[in-house]
């Protein structure tokens, strides 16, 4: 059973995802029957997933949305407003549930709230549904049957199979079956209905597929619709005899085959070329996900760690190699390096993850906050496929959430503000992602009031972060880096949202421990454009080799601005701190010797090698010894006991097999 | 089963039960460790000092691929190094999830020790690192000192944080 449970947690989350995306699309464009079809799809699968594991609350929930899903599709209701808060309400009782799940084992929650708005929208009561009123109230099981029957595609020729076979003189009869829930082999059930029907007859079409029934690939649910020469009541009788199913069967004539062609609206796919390309674009999705296995994260991070191994070894082979000059020995080295360099970038993309799994929960946020706030959003976004490291897909998720929320609460004015400013009503909020050599760059991007300069330097005078001198000298994109200060925000007044001050100095820093970047443009009047710059995975790493007396130490890429040679003599003093004046600029020198306490001798020389790095604005030079080279390293953990030694990151085993440390520059001063 | 969990409680247990215990020197000092938290002895490896941590943190080394930190007992317990470079080895061993190694002047013998013959510690002596040895042991007229390896290795984090 738990073993179930894992796979219909992950599986109804994504349920609950589509639901919500295509429900936000369909709100947008109410004759969208794509996405009402994805949302019907959706909701039945949940539904069936649900009863099969026993979970009758969220079955029953799923199955008046569905009552009302298929309402909708038919016709009978049209999406409006109401009806798609109302269904945004069961999503989230749903995910509540599902979350109850899973923490607790079980859900008893009482939807009956919910489920009388589901059955007042049903029966038009809710909100008043004058035409059409008497067919929206038919008999529920008669609707979920004709919803049923238009699940059935009909092409060209099935059409001309029961036109003749009406003509003929057979009958036509549609059935559906249920299987028990506790049915062990379902696919064995269904194979005793389809040997039953074809000793006295044909199936001409069964929903799902005959294969995937075979399979036992369904739902507790089938439809097939068959020619058979015995009389109603035979045929009934005897799929009756079959045990541990349920079937209702009716007959079918003519009138239900022409019927789904004119009202039903996914009848007008095929008419609609543009729609026609979406719905097919779903059906070759469709068996590519097939394809794809679910694999436990350690497992990718055990294969992860085997592959950095391996490089490791590469690199000692390649010192033997090397030493030796032994060419057969060389030339199998160079295929080994590349067939590591291979596997290597294999096992990264295995590990990468769309950042759509981050992004998706946003419309639905962006939608709420907007209505809770009385403004008007168009949120686009773009790139969602963009990859990333999981280890970098699990931290941004926050830090964008407080960015959307600070543009939606600060950024982007109210629409009568908007209106007198000579704006459209509606704020754009676009949340873009791209990918550009080995950094991954996310855009949150609004065309609100852009930040004031001058509230901010005021407020940061205020708060005693700058003096008044000093401000005066400060440029403008230095000025709004200080609401990356911790406690500074300059909302007028507090909301829920947003306007706490603890905001954006904690994106600040989660991005930064995450090797990331952020920086602002911002115009007044135009909007504000946030842009984060991630690097691809944090396993794997450029790194600057440097020694120093006798030790050699890593320092990440991503902090190393440059590296220059300087004289004994450039170096000047002031309050006893050794800068030097690089380009103009004054950079504080610190001595990585002294820092690290190297013990042995200094080695004497009137030149000295300066690595520049970046500690978050700041510039430092650092001095070393010699630079080793540029390499490619794999980030090792110190384990437990040597955890959180400032300004060590990490270790790497290098390829002559000694352990080398790698430098955190963020925390070395 | 229930004779191995008493294996490994052995050195404090009052019932005359058996253990093996690895007897390494340390300056002129013996101890002994009990071999069921030993994983394994090596020579010397290229050891990687660590800067910014406690002096008896020796460094760390490579051991197949894997990152183990070296502690120095010698720091530890003020003792001086003795006998040959030759003689060295590191015992590298495991509580629970922590895995460390330490550098002893010579690995001597396997033997059975017998719980009789464990001392606790407050009857031989209170000295400055008495919290880090679990007794001593009388093996025919030799005395071994059981340091509490567990205390130190894994004590060592709580140490380290202040």
């Amino acid at each position: 059973m738990s073993q179930y449970m894992d796979i219909f947690l992950d599986e109804s989350k994504e349920h609950l995802t589509i639901l919500n995306e295509n429900l936000l699309e369909l709100e947008k464009n109410s004759g969208n029957t794509s996405s009402l079809n994805e949302i019907f799809r959706a909701a039945h699968t949940l539904k069936g997933m649900a009863s099969t594991m026993g979970f009758e609350d969220v079955a029953d929930l799923t199955h008046h949305m569905e009552n009302v899903l298929s309402a909708l599709k038919e016709g009978i209701l049209d999406v409006d407003s109401q009806v798609v808060d109302v269904l945004f309400q069961c999503f989230d009782r749903m995910q509540c549930m599902i979350d109850k799940l899973e923490s607790m084992g079980n859900s008893n929650l009482d939807n009956t709230d919910l489920i009388n708005m589901l059955e007042d929208i049903q029966s038009g009561n809710y909100h008043r549904q004058s035409t059409d009123y008497g067919a929206a109230v038919e008999d529920k099981y008669e609707q979920v049957e004709e919803k049923q029957l238009m699940g059935f595609d009909f092409n060209s020729f099935d059409v001309a199979v029961i036109k003749e076979a009406i003509s003929a003189g057979n009958n036509i009869y549609y059935a559906r079956i249920s299987v028990d829930q506790d049915c062990m082999m379902k696919a064995v059930r269904a194979f005793m209905v389809f040997k039953n029907i074809e000793e006295d007859g044909e199936i001409i079409k069964s929903n799902p597929h005959v294969q995937d029934l075979d399979e036992g690939k369904f739902d507790s649910e089938f439809e097939l619709l068959f020619i058979s020469n015995l009389a109603f009541d035979e045929i009934d009788k005897r799929i009756n005899n079959i045990s541990e199913i349920t079937v209702s069967m009716t007959k079918f004539d003519e009138s239900m085959l022409n019927l789904p062609e004119q009202d039903n609206k996914s009848k007008k796919i095929e008419k609609n070329p543009e729609v026609n390309a979406e719905a097919e674009a779903d059906i070759r999705q469709t068996p590519k996900g097939r394809k794809t296995v679910r694999v436990d994260i350690d497992r990718l991070d055990m294969l992860m760690n085997l592959v950095g191994e391996l490089v490791m070894h590469k690199g000692c082979l390649e010192q033997i190699g090397a030493t030796n000059k032994i060419p057969q020995l060389n030339e199998t080295i160079e295929q080994m390096d590349r067939i590591s360099a291979d596997l290597q970038s294999v096992v990264m993309i295995v590990r990468m993850v769309p950042i759509e799994q981050v992004f998706n929960r946003f419309p639905r946020m962006v939608r709420d906050l907007a209505k809770e706030l009385n403004k008007e959003i168009d949120f686009i976004m773009e790139g969602k496929e963009t990859e990333l490291d999981r280890t970098v897909i699990d931290e941004i998720g926050d830090p964008l959430v407080h960015l959307l929320r600070n543009a939606l609460d600060h950024g982007i004015e109210l629409p009568e503000e908007r209106i007198a400013a000579g704006k459209p009503g509606q704020g754009t909020l676009i949340l873009s992602a791209k990918h550009e050599g080995n950094n991954v760059y996310i855009d949150v991007q609004d065309d609100g009031q852009g930040i004031d300069s001058d509230l901010v330097l005021a407020k940061a005078i205020e708060k005693g972060i700058v003096s008044q001198s000093e401000a005066q000298q400060l440029t403008d994109s230095e000025i709004h880096r200080f609401i990356f200060t911790p406690g500074f925000s300059t909302s007028q007044q507090v909301t829920d949202i947003s306007g706490r001050g603890v905001g954006l100095d904690v994106v600040k820093t989660k991005i930064e421990s995450i090797n990331g970047e952020i920086s602002i443009e911002t115009k007044p009047g135009q909007g504000t454009k946030f842009r984060i710059k991630l690097p691809l995975t944090l396993a794997i790493i450029q790194a600057l080799m440097v020694s120093v007396k006798d030790e050699i130490y890593a320092i990440p890429l991503s902090s190393v601005n440059e590296t220059s040679l300087i004289n004994q003599s450039d170096i000047k003093v002031i309050q006893n701190q050794e800068v030097i004046i690089l380009r103009g600029d004054v950079l504080p020198l610190f001595r990585l010797k002294d820092i690290l306490s190297v013990p042995g001798e200094d080695i004497p020389g009137s030149q000295l090698y300066v690595v520049v790095v970046r500690k978050g604005e700041h510039q430092i030079g650092l001095v070393v010894d010699t630079l080793i080279g540029q390499q490619e390293i794999v980030i090792k953990s110190l384990g437990r006991t040597l955890s959180n030694i400032p300004g060590i990151a990490g270790a790497i085993v290098a390829g002559d097999g000694n352990v080398r440390l790698i430098i955190d520059i963020a925390t070395l001063f | 089963m229930k004779k191995m969990e008493s294996r490994q409680e052995g050195a404090v247990t009052q019932d005359s039960t058996e253990t093996q215990v690895v007897v390494f020197r340390l300056g002129k000092e013996e101890y002994a460790m009990d071999i069921l938290h030993v994983q394994e002895i090596i020579r010397l490896l290229n050891i990687t000092r660590i800067p910014r941590v406690e002096k008896y943190i020796e460094g760390v080394i490579n051991l197949r691929g894997n990152i183990v930190p070296l502690l120095n007992l010698h720091t530890k317990f003020s003792l001086q190094t003795s006998g040959s470079e030759e003689e060295r080895r590191i015992i590298v061993c495991q509580f629970d999830e922590v895995k460390a190694g330490i550098i002893v002047d010579e690995v001597l013998e396997v033997i059975r020790l017998n719980s009789r013959d464990i001392e606790t510690v407050d009857n031989v002596y209170t000295s400055v690192n008495a919290e880090q040895i679990r007794g001593v042991a009388k093996v025919s007229g030799r005395l071994l000192i059981l340091p509490d390896m567990k205390k130190i290795l894994v004590g060592e984090t709580s140490e380290q944080g202040e």
